[in-house]
């Protein structure tokens, strides 16, 4: 079975909630819309205090390249437009609205209705996209028609659809391809159409057997999709690992996939895609997964962007007495949180309590020089070079040893026997080196 | 309740591996050489493995205590490990008093002086036993027989090992013939029916330890089997070429402390490679040292002179071999 090559780990996969169907959570009393949602630039309001607004309508504007807008996910007033926490621990700017009611625009299609067939051109399908504010689901939430905009002198090959959901706990992806398997279908077909290519793989790990077989099933309707069965290993949800696995390829340092010939979508924005496309749906709503050993009911929750997390985990049953950390998306890549107040936003997985005693880190040794970070770093790298690097403040020689490459995955610190805070030292120094780096090009 | 939330960097997750466990995985995987030398030597071996053990204990704790004033961390288990190692390389008729300089040079000048565990460059236990070795030359080399003092403490029946055997015929000018008569059978040299220090005897009690420890992944093939390969290859040339004068290379792989220094002293994490292409570099140089120093060096056993070497080398290994990056040669596809 087909797999990534270089490094990985087995964290163990505690899916809780595989087999809760996605369950649609009640509106809140007043939703808070952060206004930085996206990879990028932030957005800019276009309404003011007192003004009404219906599910689905614009309230804040791209505001440049790499930007997205962003719709009202509930109807009525406009609050105010002021600070709020959200999932960054900082205050930014947030537009909240007082709910009232859940009036919809009238050209969004509310309807369960499948529509298969595909009306638009490229230029269209990607206009729409912008104009939904889709960005990737995943966790990244890059603009996706800015992805979908192919460079000149560039042609894509084929779409790669990320169904690995790598990440243990979270199931968000795997209940959408079960439940919305026709939607995911379609929504892969327009993105084809998109970017010109005939054909797209979707990638699962084979911890999701029902996934494979009930779209291995639905593909056959579909012209171009194949289902690649994936070993189980973290971290193939990472864009690089997964185009190794499915076709072989290695996007070269700094590189984007495309200069491989590939473009990588996230099954969740593929499904925003269909109902932007086919709906007329601005992305106002998402799957949520809420999860953790001492969560009395772990389940998948449609959750409209801008409800608080305290609704969500009162949802799966109240937060346990135990509660150490809240974690916003999977236990390798999320952030954990520092208020339960926080608004769900469009990157937001999963939510993961893990109890006092596990939230704590493991005391910390001497580097015992035992290459088992280099072994299971997917990049190739010496994480145990680079975070020394780090230590020692030399950030031209952490550059040579490739620290831009680094994907964050933590297979480094996760694995290390010393409990050193292998990837606490590498963000330091990527974060330093990318400011030297852009410094250079000025 | 928000007041208590843990906020820390991802991963929120650790593996199950840490330091004490892989410490004591080997201490666990030299527990059937450790037993077969009990069994072979006796009260004098159970003697001199507790006095090793205890020695690098204490002196780990009293220079972490009084002279680094740091918290003592002998329970990570490496002092164990040193302790074991340094006893499992010795006759088990050495006078006490030397084991114990041996592991004040082990764990007092070899891993402490650098900063502790994971800090030193030369594998301790080997520093300790070439500093015996090189000081108390008789003591360290007239082995007891196995099974024949098991209840006797001194002057007890003392023979040469297979190596030196060996050695010592070629230099006389014996025929071949006439040394294999002396040697032990390959299958006692196997189990560890025969003279040397405490651990190397029994390749197979050795062996078993390494195969727990590759499926405990607390090492890797790459080292062990690069090492024993390059002396199985390197000494059976030598053998098609002259088969008078030089043993096959069967023996070489049983004799002498082979076994014990490819399967535990060279693979010992602090002082051996980062990268895997590394380790099998290492392993080679190991090798090819062993043999040097065995066939044409003064003394009939290298193993230790060569993985001090070989450690000594390490971090040039490091920098010359780093693992191939991701996407880094691979151009547009």
């Amino acid at each position: 079975m087909k797999t990534f090559k270089i490094g990985g780990v087995h964290p163990k996969e505690n899916k809780l909630s595989e087999k809760s169907p996605i369950k649609v959570l009640a509106l809140p009393k007043t939703a808070i819309i952060p206004l930085s949602q996206n990879l990028g630039a932030p957005s800019n309001p276009i309404v003011n205090k007192g003004d009404k607004v219906k599910v689905g309508q614009l309230i804040a504007e791209s505001s440049s390249f790499i930007s997205s807008h962003i719709h009202a996910p509930v109807s009525g007033t406009i609050a105010k437009i002021d600070e709020a926490i959200d999932s960054s621990g900082y205050k930014r700017k947030a537009i909240f609205i007082d709910v009232e009611g859940d009036e919809w625009l009238e050209n969004i299609d509310k309807s369960n209705h499948l529509i298969s067939d595909i009306r638009f051109s490229k230029e269209e399908i990607i206009a729409k996209i912008k104009d939904a504010g889709i960005v990737g689901l995943g966790g990244a939430t890059f603009p996706t028609h800015v992805k979908l905009m192919i460079p000149k002198g560039k042609k894509a090959e084929c779409l790669i659809i990320n169904g690995v959901e790598c990440e243990p706990y979270l199931t968000s992806d795997h209940r959408l391809m079960i439940e919305k398997g026709d939607e995911l279908m379609v929504g892969i077909q327009i993105i084809m159409k998109s970017i010109e290519v005939t054909k797209a793989y979707i990638g699962i790990e084979n911890n999701k057997p029902d996934a494979i077989e009930h779209l291995t099933n639905l593909s056959k309707k579909y012209n171009g999709i194949e289902i690649c069965p994936l070993k189980v290993k973290y971290p193939q949800g990472g864009e690089k690992q997964l185009i190794k696995a499915i076709i072989g390829r290695e996007v070269p340092s700094g590189k984007l996939p495309i200069e491989v010939g590939c473009v990588v979508q996230n099954v969740g924005t593929a499904y925003a895609v269909y109902e932007a496309v086919q709906k007329n749906k601005p992305l106002i709503e998402r799957v949520v997964t809420v999860t953790g050993k001492s969560v009395k009911n772990p389940t998948n929750l449609l959750t409209r962007i801008g409800t608080p997390v305290s609704l969500l985990l009162d949802e799966a049953g109240s937060l346990p007495d135990n509660t150490g950390k809240i974690i916003n998306g999977g236990p390798m890549m999320g952030k954990a949180v520092n208020s339960l107040e926080i608004p769900v936003v469009k990157g937001m997985s999963g939510l993961l309590v893990m109890p006092e005693k596990e939230s704590k880190r493991v005391p910390i040794y001497n580097c015992i020089r035992c290459a088992k970070c280099v072994s299971v770093c997917p990049m190739g790298l010496s994480p145990y070079l680079i975070a020394q690097t780090s230590e020692i403040n030399k950030e031209e020689m952490a550059e040579s040893h490739g620290v831009m490459d680094c994907i964050e995955c933590g297979s480094c610190s996760f694995t290390c026997p010393s409990g050193r805070p292998l990837l606490d030292n590498i963000r330091i120094s990527k974060n330093k080196v990318g400011q030297i780096i852009r410094a250079r090009l000025k | 309740m928000t007041n208590t939330l843990t906020v820390s960097g991802s991963p929120h997750l650790h593996g199950d591996q840490n330091v004490k466990k892989i410490m004591w995985g080997v201490v666990m995987a030299l527990i059937p050489a450790t037993l077969v030398s009990f069994w072979y030597f006796g009260i004098g071996a159970i003697i001199i493995t507790s006095v090793a053990i205890v020695s690098c204990i204490i002196i780990e704790y009293l220079i972490q205590k009084f002279i680094l004033k740091q918290s003592p961390s002998i329970n990570d288990g490496s002092a164990v490990i040193t302790g074991l190692l340094l006893a499992l390389n010795v006759p088990s008729n050495l006078p006490l008093w030397m084991m114990v300089i041996g592991a004040i040079v082990a764990i007092g000048v070899a891993k402490m002086t650098f900063g502790g565990l994971g800090k030193n460059p030369f594998n301790p236990a080997l520093v300790g036993r070439v500093f015996m070795l090189i000081s108390f030359p008789v003591d360290m080399t007239s082995w007891p027989l196995p099974s024949v003092n098991r209840t006797v403490l001194v002057d007890a029946v003392t023979g040469p090992t297979t190596l030196g055997v060996v050695k010592e015929g070629l230099a006389k000018g014996d025929s071949m013939n006439d040394i294999i008569t002396k040697i032990p059978s390959y299958m006692d040299m196997f189990i560890g029916n025969m003279g040397g220090s405490l651990g190397e005897v029994s390749a197979l009690a050795i062996i078993l330890g390494g195969i727990y420890m590759i499926f405990r992944k607390i090492i890797t093939w790459h080292i062990p089997v690069s090492y024993l390969l390059t002396v199985f290859i390197f000494t059976g040339i030598l053998y098609l070429i002259n088969p008078n004068l030089y043993i096959d290379p069967v023996f070489h792989l049983l004799a002498g402390g082979l076994m014990l220094g490819a399967i535990f002293m060279a693979t010992d994490m602090v002082t051996s490679p980062m990268s895997k292409t590394g380790m099998l570099i290492f392993g080679l140089g190991c090798g090819l040292l062993t043999v040097l120093i065995r066939v044409w060096g003064a003394y009939p056993e290298g193993v230790s002179f060569a993985i001090l070497i070989m450690n000594a080398v390490v971090p040039l290994i490091n920098k010359g071999f780093k693992p191939k990056k991701f996407g880094e040669v691979i151009n547009n596809g």
